[in-house]
């Protein structure tokens, strides 16, 4: 199928600001006619397959100070220009958001995980994907620059629909704030995928926090390829909240999971097989995270 | 046409792409090094693969100007002189290839897989080179190839260029 694209993208013009200012400002220059490249692992494509033809490509890649990973007040905040393979890696993500941790290690593969960003694959709001249903689960936060300063939007309102969030065209997004899990918390990315480095049939993300006495006092699971956008599975997450996660709890908030999803038939499986794979996987994945409270 | 000058294997280049180049394009095309093969130009098969500053990627998913500066290894930078790589005297002796399609970017694969982890697993191997794709071999002599150099890199305390 690939002979039949040309391959190569419509003429364009390139820029490398060396700020965030510079870059907002040839935002603000060329308005509609413009695009952000980060690392251009979405991008690239769309713009060799000729739907995306911006005639201004302006490549916040090297701008300084956009990646890193830090700690403070039970929150992590990721720069967006941090590399999926940098996330993945990092210790204190590990640590403290294994399930994002994981997710991040199922993109695609490691040519794709060394240039993609995290904050890339946040904008480019592909529902299949895999981190955006980590960032809806754990209602992560958004910090976006404008021209006219910062605004803070969170997971909630920042993806409304299919490849679209509430990134403004002459915004950049700067950084991801999600929380560092407490004390008494489990949590996992389960995949299910037709080989490596393909998107998402289904996929789950589970996050749970037991109290002293095992009971869930905080449950959150998000699914990916369910939906035009990353589907946080609210009445899954009540059906286990304020009680002993037992099987039975597990297969009620399993069911809901599934009756919340409204995927569509593709290459990927009919409508009705994923939603028995959510079922299946949102078992599973409770069942681990609940397995790796400590 | 803008400038782009770069690193390659040690050694400065400088050449001329118009921003809608793809890097591979650049690497082949303007600057002659055909080492690194064209398979997909889709991000799919690694054929393409390279390192820039110090990660491997797939030099088809970067337009040329984006590697501005860097510091790029390929293929042909592997050997020292007729002294080959040990990860290519172990792709040699395992037979880790047949037509030879998709050996550099199984190469520069490989090379970073080492480079992060000098004694991977199986499994580890095989997630590393997950992004390139073989049509002949079946991947089991790629995998034992990849196995023997990191055993000869080890016993040779080889450290990687
Ligand atoms: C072979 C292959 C396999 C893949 N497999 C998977 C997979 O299994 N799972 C998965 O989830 N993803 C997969 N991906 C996609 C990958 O995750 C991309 O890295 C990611 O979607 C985009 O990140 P990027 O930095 O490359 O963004 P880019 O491609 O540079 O940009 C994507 C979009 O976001 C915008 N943008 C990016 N950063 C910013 C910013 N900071 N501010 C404002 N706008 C911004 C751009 O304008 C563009 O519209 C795969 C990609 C490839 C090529
Ligand atoms: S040619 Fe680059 S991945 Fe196939
Ligand atoms: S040896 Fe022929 S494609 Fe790998």
């Amino acid at each position: 199928m690939f002979t039949l694209f040309n391959m190569i993208p419509r003429a364009f013009e390139y820029y490398a600001p060396a700020s965030v200012s510079e870059a907002l400002s040839l935002l603000q220059k060329y308005g509609d006619e413009s695009k952000v490249l980060a690392g251009g692992q979405s991008l690239v494509p769309l713009m060799k397959l000729r739907l995306v033809s911006p005639a201004h490509i302006i490549d916040i890649g090297r701008i300084p100070g956009l990646s890193y990973i830090k700690e403070e007040d039970n929150k992590i905040r990721i720069g967006a220009l941090t590399t999926h393979h940098e996330v993945e890696t990092s210790p204190v993500v590990k640590s403290k958001c294994m399930v994002l941790s994981e997710a991040e290690s199922h993109v695609g593969d490691q040519q794709v995980r060394n240039r993609g960003t995290i904050g890339g694959s946040a904008c480019h709001a592909d529902p299949a994907a895999d981190v955006p249903s980590v960032l809806v689960a754990l209602d992560a936060e958004f910090k976006m620059t404008g021209s006219s300063g910062d605004r803070v939007v969170d997971a909630r309102n920042f993806f409304q629909d299919i490849f679209t969030t509430d990134l403004r065209q002459n915004e950049i997004l700067a950084e991801i704030t999600v929380p560092a899990l407490p004390p008494r918390s489990g949590s996992t990315y389960l995949k299910f995928e037709r080989g490596a480095g393909d998107f998402a049939i289904v996929a789950v993300a589970a996050a749970v926090t037991l109290d002293q006495a095992g009971v869930c006092q905080d449950v959150r699971l998000g699914l990916a390829g369910v939906e035009s956008i990353p589907l946080r599975a609210l009445k899954a997450e009540e059906a286990l909240k304020g009680k002993k996660p037992d099987d039975n709890a597990i297969l009620e908030a399993a069911a809901r999971a599934s009756e919340q999803s409204k995927p569509s038939s593709d290459i990927r499986g009919s409508a009705e097989y994923k939603k028995e794979m959510v079922k299946v996987f949102v078992k599973r994945a409770l069942k681990t995270a609940l397995s790796r409270v400590s | 046409m803008k400038q782009v000058s770069t690193t390659i294997n040690g050694q400065k280049y400088v050449g001329n792409a118009e921003p809608r180049t793809l890097l591979v394009y650049f690497l082949r095309d303007e600057l002659g090094l055909t080492g690194t093969h064209i398979g997909c130009v889709v991000g799919k098969c690694g054929a393409c693969s390279i390192i820039v500053d110090g990660k491997v990627v797939k030099s088809c998913m970067m337009f040329a100007n984006q590697a501005e500066g860097a510091d790029i290894l390929t293929v042909e930078g592997l050997a020292q002189g007729s002294k080959l790589h040990p990860i290519q005297e172990a792709f040699w002796e395992n037979h880790g290839l047949q037509c030879g399609y998709c050996t550099p970017g199984m190469l520069m694969a490989s090379y970073y897989l080492l480079k992060e982890n000098p004694k991977p697993t199986e499994e580890e191997i095989r997630r590393g080179i997950a992004g390139n794709l073989c049509m002949c071999t079946g991947y089991v002599n790629i995998v034992k190839a990849i196995k023997a150099a990191s055993e000869k890199m080890q016993a040779g305390g080889q450290s990687q260029k």
